[in-house]
């Protein structure tokens, strides 16, 4: 009887083979020797100043990029989050228009557009058979088409009471960043213990295999659609709190839709779906607020940052790539089966 | 004809007159793109009766299969459950009802664990939470029972090996409360105690009460373990008869319907000079390959799924190139290290899979047979080789078409083949690498490959032919290596018998290879 191969130990030490654990490692390394690069200039890297820009810089990414997971996992993608977070900013800071009564319908409306736009783009992309990308390309022009037609600037108006949103903490850690913690949480419930989030992988996968073990694919993918759509709503909503109104551009001005993607596929979530997963995400937004912060506190070139950044997504994904073997041709042996032949 | 249908009534009568099939499929029809696949085809499946369905590759098996498992709707025909009609829209609904198919091709996800696999689509939910302890549980027991404990319910699929994920596949059926159960070639990819595994299995859910559709050309497992056989041929039913109503022999000229000598064309005259040598080549799938091709002889390559077989050829046509090892081509040394630097010498590679890698579907005839010269070729070379005629070229592979415009995808799988074959050919290969080359063939297109191929080497080209199907390489073949575990096993003289070729495949010694007949399972 051969033996299958047991599980690798993973716990209690640093599994390289595993991105999420190489994610937290690097964003260990950073944080490490960008203290001491810092303190060599005579600074404080980490200071409460530091943590809370880091956090501040993960918050609208992190929402954006938990979203993003959820469609890149089921083999999608999702370029319209940019503009559709300029559009809830201003539903929400119209709808409020400075009164606090108005604060929960605005809310509400809000993620209502956001989810009927998630709702077109993976109706889009299943029913239609349009490829994700130009789906939510399309998309992402038909908003900045909307928005440039009625907006030049920033519009509307929010409460004082929903802007604490934005810029209450809790010592040096900002509400919001709880906020996108629980839902990264919430996340990591749904796609590792719900039965939907099993399908999400499956999809992603393989779209065939799921078929034909009765996942209802197309299911799979509207709600990936709509729930990154919600996340992206969620954004539109923390800057209509930071920013006192509601502003077209603000999600494009941040590249919001390429970011997230970056954030994700540097957490170690294949492009092609069906591995990762939200915890690598996450690690992958910090690294690169880490970065933006160390460069920041360094006083580094801001078009060097840039060309930084791109470095370590394209090195990151290099590194996952030697691993991201396709299952089909290359089947691992386990040494009991390759000594086995009598 | 009308005698085998005067059979098959008589034997439907006389078994209908005690009892009611679970499954009742009458005058079942299906074509693709136009070419008829399926023509009016009955089949009657009871409870605790294993049915054998067996005919050739193209014969239409799988397509049956699948419109009976609700993979693919029927043209025409119906299918009843207990008496009633039913129309399955989705694998999904026929899973319902009880009806679950094996794929010859696994469908199992490599990033998910092996439970994770068994469940898919069927996850229990606990308080709105996936149900992993019970999963994990479920599982494991499903995997005692096959005598399969050793595997872990939580191992991810990719990082088992073939045969193991082939017993996940069938706990994947089993987990589903089954009534009919088909597979699709379950013996493929098994070794040896795993097809006696796989008897056992099949013996259970009989005893169970559970009516197993068994596609197989295996004839001796569907001696061994049907009830009843069904014969399909070029889509249309031969044969349907309990298992005592048939000899081998007749089951075979059921099957084939011509004898076997004019399926094969006899081989060409004596081998010429050795023009591609291998010593000791080997990459991280296939190990220590020595081979030689002579001009003018078809070497046929065997193994089991994984053995390294097709890494063999994709190896010698440079998809996956060798790194170890030398490559000796009409004496010299040389290196292959892309599918470009092999058209460059003289090297054909037909691929397994056609669709895939062999064809830009969506291009013309004419784009895809000028591929490889347009692409791979020097212009030295093709100035060396001269104009090529489309026309005469697809001529000469028989292709029976005059739409030279027309996109690829609408040729039948045979005249695909061909396209593939005369892409090579426009660059005056010396060396051709033929990977299934009949896979999904109809007959008479098959007879058309193997006669191609038979010419081809009659004009001096040296021929590898990786196959699965032992008929073909027996019958073509002029030398056959086995291969096993990535290793060579042992070459065969032509003639070589099934079994001799499965002794070294399944990793058993030459010497054992005449007693192969007492080893095989009961």
């Amino acid at each position: 009887m051969t033996t299958p191969p047991a599980r690798r130990p993973v716990v209690g030490r640093v599994d390289f083979s595993n991105p999420t654990h190489s994610v937290y490692a690097a964003l260990a390394a950073i944080l490490v020797s960008g203290s001491i690069l810092v303190a060599l200039q005579g600074g404080v890297y980490l200071d409460s100043a530091g943590v809370l820009s880091i956090l501040s810089d993960s918050t609208a990414l992190g929402l954006v990029a938990i979203g993003q997971t959820i469609v890149i996992l089921c083999r999608s993608l999702d370029l319209s989050v940019a503009l559709l977070i300029g559009l809830c900013s201003l539903v929400a800071a119209e709808i409020m228009d400075g009164r606090t009564s108005m604060v929960v319908p605005a809310i509400v409306a809000t993620l209502a557009v956001a989810a009927l736009v998630g709702l077109a783009n993976g109706l889009i992309i299943t029913k239609l058979r349009v490829n994700a990308f130009i789906a939510t390309l399309g998309m992402a022009l038909i908003l900045r088409g909307l928005l440039e037609a009625r907006y030049t600037g920033p519009a509307g108006d929010t409460p004082l009471s929903f802007q604490q949103v934005g810029y209450t903490r809790i010592g040096p850690i900002p509400v919001s960043a709880l906020i996108v913690l629980a839902l990264a949480a919430a996340t990591w419930w749904y796609l590792t213990q719900s039965r939907a989030g099993y399908h999400v992988y499956a999809v992603g996968g393989s779209p065939e295999i799921a078929r034909l073990s009765g996942v209802r694919t197309d299911r799979t993918i509207i709600s990936a659609h709509v729930l990154c759509s919600l996340a992206a709503g969620i954004t539109g909503l923390y800057f209509a709190a930071r920013l006192d109104s509601g502003s077209p551009f603000v999600g494009t001005d941040g590249a919001y839709d390429l970011q997230s993607i970056a954030a994700v596929v540097l957490g170690g979530t294949l492009l092609a779906g069906g591995r990762g997963g939200i915890v690598g995400t996450i690690g992958g937004v910090l690294i690169l607020a880490s970065l933006d912060t160390l460069f920041d506190d360094l006083g580094v070139n801001p078009f060097f940052k840039d060309v930084v950044r791109g470095v370590v997504i394209i090195v990151a994904v290099a590194i996952y790539a030697r691993r991201a073997v396709d299952p089909r041709r290359r089947v691992e042996r386990s040494p009991a089966e390759a000594g086995a032949a009598p | 004809m009308t005698e085998h249908a005067a059979r098959t009534g008589a034997a439907a009568a006389t078994v209908s007159a005690d009892r009611q099939p679970v499954v009742s499929m009458r005058g079942i029809g299906k074509a693709f793109s136009g070419v008829p696949v399926l023509r009016g085809v009955d089949l009657d499946l009871y409870a605790g009766e294993v049915h054998a369905l067996v005919g050739e590759n193209g014969a239409g098996k799988s397509t049956l299969m699948n419109i009976l498992a609700g993979v693919l709707p029927a043209d025409a025909g119906d299918v009843q459950l207990d008496g009633e009609q039913v129309v399955f829209s989705s694998p999904r609904a026929a899973q319902q009802v009880g009806i679950t198919i094996i794929h010859q091709d696994f469908t199992l996800l490599g990033d998910r664990s092996v439970a994770e696999n068994v469940f898919l689509g069927r996850e229990p939910v606990r308080a709105g939470r996936v149900d992993r302890a019970r999963m994990i549980a479920e599982t494991q027991s499903l995997l005692a029972d096959l005598g399969e404990s050793g595997i872990s319910p939580r191992t991810a699929v990719r990082r088992l090996p073939v045969a193991k994920q082939q017993v996940v596949e069938i706990v994947k059926a089993l987990a589903v409360d089954a009534r009919v159960i088909a597979m699709d070639e379950p013996t493929a990819a098994l070794a040896d105690h795993e097809v006696a595994l796989l008897y056992t299995l099949v013996n259970r859910l009989r005893e169970r009460g559970i009516a197993v559709l068994y596609v197989s050309h295996r004839l001796r497992e569907v001696f061994d373990l049907a009830d009843r056989i069904t014969v399909l041929k070029d889509g249309a039913l031969v044969a349907s008869r309990p298992v005592r109503g048939f000899s081998t022999d007749e089951l075979v000229r059921c099957m084939v319907g011509r004898p076997l000598s004019t399926f094969y064309p006899p081989a060409a005259g004596p081998a010429g000079d050795v023009v591609l040598e291998l010593r000791g080549a080997g990459n991280d799938r296939i190990h220590g390959v020595d081979l030689e091709l002579r001009a003018g002889q078809i070497l046929g390559v065997a193994g089991l799924q994984g053995s390294g077989r097709s890494a063999l050829a994709r190896a010698l046509g440079g998809a996956e190139p060798f790194t170890s090892g030398e490559v000796i081509l009409t004496g010299q040394a040389r290196r292959i290290r892309s599918p470009r630097s092999a058209a460059r010498l003289g090297i054909a590679h037909l691929t397994e899979d056609r669709k895939g890698e062999g064809l830009a579907l969506r291009q013309s005839v004419r784009d895809n047979t000028l591929l490889v010269r347009r692409s791979a070729l020097t212009r030295a070379s093709r100035r060396r080789l001269g104009e090529v005629d489309v026309a005469a070229l697809l001529r000469s592979v028989e292709l029976n078409t005059t739409r030279y415009d027309g996109d690829v995808a609408h040729l039948s799988g045979g005249n695909q083949q061909k396209v593939v074959l005369a892409k090579w050919l426009a660059a005056h290969p010396s060396v051709l690498l033929v990977d299934e080359p009949t896979r999904g063939i109809d007959v008479g297109a098959k007879a058309a490959i193997y006669q191609l191929l038979r010419d081809l080497a009659g004009r001096g080209a040296a021929i590898l032919m990786v196959s699965s199907e032992l008929p073909e390489l027996i019958g073509l073949s002029d030398r056959i290596l086995v291969m096993h575990d990535g290793r060579p096993a042992g070459e065969l003289a032509a003639g070589a018998s099934e079994e001799a070729i499965m002794a070294l495949a399944t990793g058993h010694s030459t010497e054992m290879a005449d007693k192969a007949d007492d080893r095989v399972p009961r």
